[in-house]
C-alpha cells in the first residue's frame, strides 16, 4: 500500500497524485495509439463509438453527475451537433470550422434548455428534457429544406486540410480519441477549479452555495452550456461516422443509453463515462449474438432432454419470437439500470474501486468499508 | 452611521408575523447575540439578511450601502458569510473542497482559463489553498483535510460549517446556533474560536444562540426576541433580568 506525503500545495491540485498514475495512463495511451494495427476492422470500429458515447457521457456527467441537473435530452444535443455538420458540409464548409460551429451553436441551445431548467428540479427537469428532446425530434423530422426530414441526410467523407479521412480509418479513430481525451483533461481541469467546485456545490446544497456567493442560476446555465456543447462535437463525429443520418436515430432511447452509460459507469467519476461507455458499446453485439444464437441454443438443449424433433423445433420458433419482439431492447436496457441501481449504485467505476483496496488491503479488507450509510442528520432545505 | 443595521424588518406568512418590525444595529467588532423562545423569529432575521427570504417591509443596511434588494450571491461578495443551524455542507465531497467553496467570492478566473489550467489559474488555486490552510490551522482541522464529509461526526461537520465560512474572509459573520448539538467540550472550544474571530481576525460576529453560558461568555450585547419583536437590548446581564424576557421565557 501507497502513502502519499503531501509537501507542497501543488500536490493537491495535480492531475496524476503519484508516479504509477503516469505510468499506467502511458501504457493504456501508448495501447489505444498502436490498437488500430492491432484489432480487427470491426473491433476498430467499436472502439470509434466507445470514444464518441464517452465524450458524451463525460459531458452528460458534467450536468448530472457533477451538477446533479438530470437531462434525459443529450440525444436531442447529439441531433444539433450532427445536423449542423451535414448542413455546412453542403456548402463547403471545412471540418474545423463547421466542428467549431456545431460546438458552439449546441452549447448556445444547451443555455438556452438550462434557461426553463432553472425552476425545476428532479422528475420535472427530466420531463423538461425529455420534451425537448421530443421538440428537437419533431422539428428534425418536419424542417425538410434544411434537415431532409425522415429521409435523413447524407454526410460526405471527412476533409481534414485536404486530406480525405474515410471513417473506418486509423485517423478517423485518432481524431475521435484526441477529441476525447482534450474532453476528459479539459473537464479534469474544470474540476479542480472554481467553477468545478460550484459545480458540487450546487448538486450537493443550493442553498449553501447561494450564501457562499456562488450564482446557482448562471452556473447552472454554464453546466448545461459545456455539456451541451461538448456533445455537439460528439454530434459531428457521430455523423461522419455513420455517414447517413435521420431523425429516428436520435430517439428517446438514444438519450437512455446515454443515461446508462454514466449510471453504469459510476456518476462520481470520469472513469465511469469510458466504463459505461465500452459496456454500451459491447452490449449490442452481444445481445444480437443472443438473439441469433439463443433459440438454437435452447432448443439444442430441449433436444437432449428428450424432446422430440417436432417440440425443439417448435421451442426454437417460440424463442426466436419472443428474442425479436418489438422493444426488447429497451426492455433489457431497463432491467440493466434496475439492477445497477439497486445493487451497485457506484457503477462499474465504483467496483474496480472495491476490487482495488482488497488487493491493496490483502487479507485485511473490510466489506462493510463501501457499505451505504444512512444518515440520519438531515437538513432542511430552503429551496 | 452603525456597520449593520436593520430598520423596520418585517416577514409575514399570511397571518403569521414571524419577524415584525425588528430593527437593530451591529457595531464593528462586536459580538451580538439574538435569544428567544423557539419560533420567536431568530433564524428568520439571518435568513432575511443572506436573502433566502424576501423582507415583506423593512431595510437592511452594511456598511452604509442598502443591500435589501441584493440577489443571494451578492451578499457573501459583500463579505457577510453565515453557517446553518441544520448543517449545509456539500456532503458528497472532501473537507478540502468544501472550504474552497467558501473562497468563491475570491475567485476571478474565467471558464476558459480554468478549461485549460492557465498559469493563472493555478496561482489564483495556490492562493486559496493558502488561506484555506490558515484557516484549517485556526480552527485545528488538519486531521480531517481529506476526508469526505459523509463520513465524519456532527460536532466536526459543526466546525467544518464555520470554517468554510471563515475561508471566505468576512466582515460579518451570522452563526445560526454554533453550539447545537455540540458536547461541553465542543461548546468551549467554539466559545474560544468565537472569541478568537474577533479578536484575531477582526471579524464582526452575530449569532443565535440558546446556550447561555455561551452566550455570557463571548457576547457584547445581546437582543432578546419573541413573536417577531423586540423585547430587550443590552448586556446579557441586563437582558436576561429584563421582566419581559424573563416572562417570556418562564411565563408571566
Amino acid at each position: 500500500m501507497r502513502f502519499l506525503f503531501k509537501t507542497d500545495y501543488e500536490d493537491d491540485i495535480k492531475l496524476f497524485p503519484h508516479s504509477g498514475y503516469v505510468v499506467s495512463y502511458g501504457i493504456l495511451i501508448a495501447l489505444l495509439l498502436v490498437a488500430p494495427y492491432l484489432l480487427s476492422s470491426y473491433l476498430m470500429s467499436q472502439l470509434v463509438f466507445v470514444c464518441i458515447y464517452a465524450t458524451v457521457g463525460v459531458a452528460l456527467l458534467i450536468l448530472t453527475g457533477f451538477t446533479g441537473q438530470a437531462s434525459l435530452g443529450h440525444a436531442a444535443f447529439l441531433a444539433i451537433g450532427a445536423y449542423t455538420a451535414a448542413y455546412l458540409q453542403k456548402y463547403n464548409v471545412p471540418f474545423p470550422v463547421y466542428f467549431l460551429a456545431a460546438g458552439v451553436l449546441t452549447g448556445i441551445i444547451g443555455a438556452m434548455v438550462g434557461f426553463p431548467a432553472l425552476r425545476l428540479t428532479g422528475i420535472y427537469l427530466v420531463i423538461a428534457t425529455i420534451s425537448f428532446a421530443l421538440i428537437v425530434e419533431e422539428i428534425l423530422a418536419r424542417w425538410e429544406s434544411v434537415t431532409h426530414g425522415n429521409e435523413g441526410m447524407r454526410v460526405k467523407t471527412l476533409s481534414l486540410l485536404g486530406v480525405t479521412v474515410p471513417r473506418d480509418s486509423p485517423t478517423f479513430y485518432y481524431l475521435c480519441l484526441a477529441v476525447l481525451v482534450l474532453t476528459i483533461v479539459g473537464t479534469l481541469n474544470l474540476l479542480r477549479s472554481p467553477t468545478g467546485r460550484a459545480f458540487v456545490a450546487i448538486r450537493d446544497s443550493e442553498t449553501a452555495a447561494r450564501s457562499m456567493g456562488i450564482n446557482v442560476a448562471l452556473y447552472k446555465v454554464k453546466s448545461f452550456a459545456i455539456s451541451a456543447a461538448i456533445t455537439g462535437f460528439a454530434g459531428v463525429l457521430f455523423a461522419h461516422k455513420l455517414s447517413f443520418i435521420s431523425p429516428e436515430m436520435f430517439t428517446l432511447q438514444l438519450s437512455i443509453e446515454f443515461i446508462i452509460v454514466i449510471l453504469i459507469g459510476g456518476t462520481f467519476s470520469l472513469h465511469g463515462a469510458v466504463l459505461g461507455a465500452i459496456f454500451i458499446v459491447m452490449i449490442d453485439p452481444f445481445l444480437t449474438y443472443l438473439k441469433d444464437d439463443m433459440p438454437g441454443i435452447i432448443a439444442g438443449i430441449a433436444a437432449t432432454f428428450g424432446a422430440s424433433s417436432a417440440t425443439a423445433g417448435n421451442i426454437q420458433s417460440k424463442v426466436a419470437a419472443f428474442a425479436s419482439l418489438n422493444g426488447l431492447k429497451g426492455a433489457i436496457y431497463g432491467i440493466i439500470i434496475v439492477l445497477f441501481v439497486l445493487f451497485e449504485p457506484l457503477g462499474l467505476y465504483g467496483r474496480w474501486l472495491k476490487i482495488k483496496l482488497f488487493f491493496q488491503l490483502f487479507p485485511l479488507y473490510k466489506r462493510a468499508t463501501f457499505k451505504r450509510q444512512k444518515i440520519y442528520v438531515k437538513s432542511e432545505r430552503n429551496r | 452611521m452603525s456597520y449593520f443595521r436593520a430598520e423596520n424588518l418585517s416577514l409575514h406568512f399570511g397571518g403569521l408575523k414571524a419577524v415584525d418590525a425588528v430593527s437593530f444595529a451591529v457595531e464593528k467588532g462586536e459580538i451580538l447575540s439574538i435569544i428567544g423562545p423557539n419560533g420567536a423569529g431568530k433564524s428568520s432575521i439571518f435568513n432575511l439578511i443572506s436573502r433566502i427570504y424576501r423582507p415583506t417591509s423593512g431595510r437592511i443596511f452594511f456598511e452604509d450601502q442598502d443591500i435589501t434588494e441584493q440577489p443571494p450571491y451578492d451578499i457573501a461578495k459583500l463579505g457577510i458569510a453565515r453557517t446553518f443551524q441544520n448543517i449545509e455542507l456539500f456532503e458528497n465531497a472532501t473537507v478540502l473542497s468544501n472550504l474552497l467553496v467558501g473562497r468563491h467570492r475570491h475567485s476571478t478566473t474565467q471558464l476558459w482559463q480554468e478549461l485549460l489550467f492557465l498559469p493563472s489559474v493555478r496561482a489564483n488555486e495556490k492562493v486559496h489553498r493558502r488561506r484555506v490552510e490558515q484557516v484549517i490551522e485556526f480552527l485545528d482541522l488538519e486531521p480531517y483535510r481529506d476526508k469526505l464529509i459523509s463520513g465524519l461526526p456532527y460536532g466536526v461537520r459543526k466546525v467544518i460549517e464555520l470554517a468554510r465560512a471563515l475561508c471566505s474572509e468576512p466582515k460579518l459573520i451570522l452563526l445560526d446556533e454554533p453550539s447545537s448539538g455540540l458536547n461541553v467540550e465542543e461548546t468551549d472550544d467554539m466559545s474560544f474560536w468565537i472569541r478568537d474571530m474577533k479578536s484575531e481576525l477582526g471579524v464582526t460576529v452575530l449569532m443565535v444562540e440558546h446556550d447561555m453560558s455561551l452566550v455570557n461568555r463571548v457576547s457584547d450585547r445581546v437582543i432578546a426576541l419573541n413573536y417577531g419583536r423586540v423585547l430587550a437590548t443590552g448586556s446579557p446581564a441586563e437582558v436576561q433580568q429584563h421582566p419581559d424576557v424573563v416572562a417570556a421565557y418562564l411565563g408571566a
